[in-house]
């Protein structure tokens, strides 16, 4: 302030800049940066919860090559992201797709698409152990009115993870807003081009709509397979991991070992292979992006 | 840099052939579509609220039905007083509005040093805090338990509130880039004007930028607080006392003790998703503007 013109402005900017960014900067150091690294100091000692770590190196890390227990997790986990991931993907576009339409009644149709999805994870379990009960639930009931053969749904374990599968479909709510969001954002201009060019709704879908969204689609699938890869609700309060442990999620396998068994180094080790597997996912989707994701403002940066 | 694929390009056809199309089949097939799509998404509900209001028995028989006769009002009234779920209710509303708050607050001061304050080292700090947006939260969980643990804050609302002060910790720090995107499309001039007539920066923030920005602010008030108010794992690691429990803990524990008692359980999930349901329904335009306008796509 007492300094005039521009390097007093500079000055203030750095000042309060760094002030202003500083609970984030602070929030990262404590919640993430530190629990990071103490995760992994943790990951190579033996220690359980009341008694001192000991140091065993990567010991840790063999014994879990080894578990046959982490190998059914990560299979379960596996199995459940590529059902789920595609599955949620093409709904929630297709719906997008219909709620972008100059419709009647928009905000209502927008609410029941989106009402899933605001259901508190708990009360969403308790929902849908009832639906897939296999005497008296909704999908059960169903089938037999249609004379259909009724199912075992999460009771069996060849059935435990597809029922996951549809039951997290029915909460597409988030990523159809987002696509929504994006099909907001094509240009007008270059449907009218296809229109004057004579093509119908395919060739502008084909041409324009999807291309345009490819950015989108690509935020969606990177979001998805990071979340459905940490499910644990399910697993928690509604199979408990089985039946015969084929829901035995990845996350509820560590959250079992660490706040069950008390293993908090095995646990931790468990935690930053999980870590290591999405950085690698996320690494193939990012490369592969490359060949499908269409950027409009590529060339001009 | 990444552009593969060609641009779109039309095929060239006769060029006004086509342009008008009779449009009320297609509308129609529209409207069919969404039909068909919203009877499954609606359907558990009808069935949670049916069977909320019905007697055991009547829930049990072999064709279903789906009107409840009598209308068992009984079952919303019991399974609420059958545990404290009022107590419940009122726990989660103060964890969820610590909470947006300081979310809100925190995260919003961040975006504006990260979007409209130089200083060296600005970009660099923005990209290293948005990488924790990658991370799992299995990784970080075990040492902040143990942190909380050592701190004795074990039990108590501190570890399920404190981090939100801080830009919302971890997998939070995506609110500060979604209001950081929308505050690059408000005009800087605004801010320039006011530096000239001796504002200070907070100021600025306060007067200007803040005022702009209400559709971002709601849709982080609306993700942060469906995000508390669904949260089951934070409750789950650090509260054990019973009066403490959140809704969440509430329900969970209902459904291993009330196992057979479908109705309450199915009224008390109703009573429980209600609330935030009314939420939404009155602030949805604000939402989906607000995910529009701050351009959540790149």
């Amino acid at each position: 302030m007492n300094k005039p013109g521009l390097s007093g402005q500079r000055r203030l900017e750095r000042r309060w800049g760094v002030l202003m960014a500083l609970p984030a900067i602070l929030g990262f150091v404590i919640f993430t940066a530190g629990p990071m690294v103490a995760s992994f100091v943790f990951s190579l000692t033996d220690w359980q919860v009341g008694g001192t770590p000991e140091f065993v190196g990567l010991g840790n890390y063999t014994e879990l090559a080894r578990d046959e227990l982490f190998w059914t997790s990560l299979s379960a986990t596996t199995y459940y992201t590529l059902g789920a991931v595609p599955l949620v993907l093409i709904v929630s576009f297709a719906v997008a797709m219909l709620l972008n339409q100059k419709v009647r009644g928009l905000p209502v149709w927008r609410t029941i698409f989106y009402l899933p999805t605001l259901v508190p994870a708990i009360a969403n379990v308790v929902l849908w152990i009832w639906i897939f009960n296999p005497d008296f639930g909704l999908l059960n009931s169903l089938l037999r009115q249609a004379g259909l053969p009724a199912g075992q749904w999460i009771y069996d374990e060849s059935m435990a993870i597809p029922s996951l599968i549809v039951m997290s479909t029915w909460g597409f709510g988030n990523t159809m807003v987002i696509f929504l969001a994006g099909l907001q954002g094509v240009p007008r201009h270059l449907y009218e081009a296809v229109s004057i060019d004579g093509g119908g709704a395919w060739r502008r879908f084909w041409h324009v709509t999807l291309p345009m969204m490819t950015p989108t689609i690509f935020y969606n699938l990177v979001v998805g397979v990071v979340g459905t890869f940490q499910v644990f609700n399910q697993a928690y309060v509604m199979t408990e991991g089985g039946p015969n442990n084929a829901t035995l999620f990845y996350v509820y396998y560590l959250f079992r070992m660490a706040f069950r068994e008390s293993e908090m180094g095995y646990a931790s080790a468990l935690a930053w292979v999980l870590f290591m597997i999405i950085v690698v996912i996320t690494f193939l989707l990012f490369r592969n992006a490359r060949r499908w994701v269409y950027y409009e403002m590529a060339g001009a940066r | 840099m990444t552009a593969v694929q060609a641009p779109p390009r039309a095929a060239r056809v006769a060029p006004t052939a086509g342009l008008r199309k009779p449009r009320r089949y297609g509308k129609a097939l529209v409207y069919l579509a969404l039909l068909a799509g919203a009877v499954p998404t609606l359907l558990p509900f009808v069935w949670l609220v049916r069977s909320a209001l019905m007697q055991d028995a009547q829930m049990f028989v072999a064709p279903p039905e789906w009107i409840p006769s009598p209308f068992q009002w009984s079952n919303f009234t019991e399974a609420l007083t059958a545990q404290p779920f009022w107590l419940y209710f009122v726990n989660t509303v103060i964890i969820a509005v610590i909470s947006v708050l300081g979310t809100v607050l925190t995260c919003s001061v961040a975006a504006f040093s990260f979007s409209r304050l130089r200083w060296r080292g600005r970009n660099l700090t923005f990209a290293v805090l948005l990488s924790a947006v990658m991370l799992p939260y299995a990784v970080t969980l075990i040492p902040t338990f143990v942190m909380w643990q050592e701190l004795g804050a074990l039990d108590t609302f501190i570890p399920l509130t404190v981090p939100s002060w801080f830009a919302g910790a971890g997998g939070g720090v995506f609110n500060v880039f979604l209001l950081r995107q929308f505050f690059l499309t408000i005009p800087f001039e605004l801010d320039e004007a006011a530096y000239i007539d001796g504002a200070s920066p907070w100021r600025v923030f306060w007067t200007v930028v803040m005022p702009l920005s209400k559709p971002a602010i709601v849709v982080v008030t609306i993700f942060t607080f469906i995000g508390t108010w669904n949260d089951f794992l934070g409750p789950l690691l650090y509260l054990n006392d019973e009066e403490k429990y959140t809704l969440s803990l509430g329900l969970a524990s209902f459904q291993s003790i009330y196992l057979t008692q479908w109705g309450y359980l199915m009224a008390a999930s109703a009573a429980v998703i209600a609330p935030i349901i009314a939420l939404f329904f009155f602030l949805q335009r604000y939402f989906i503007e607000g995910v529009t306008l701050t351009g959540i796509k790149n």
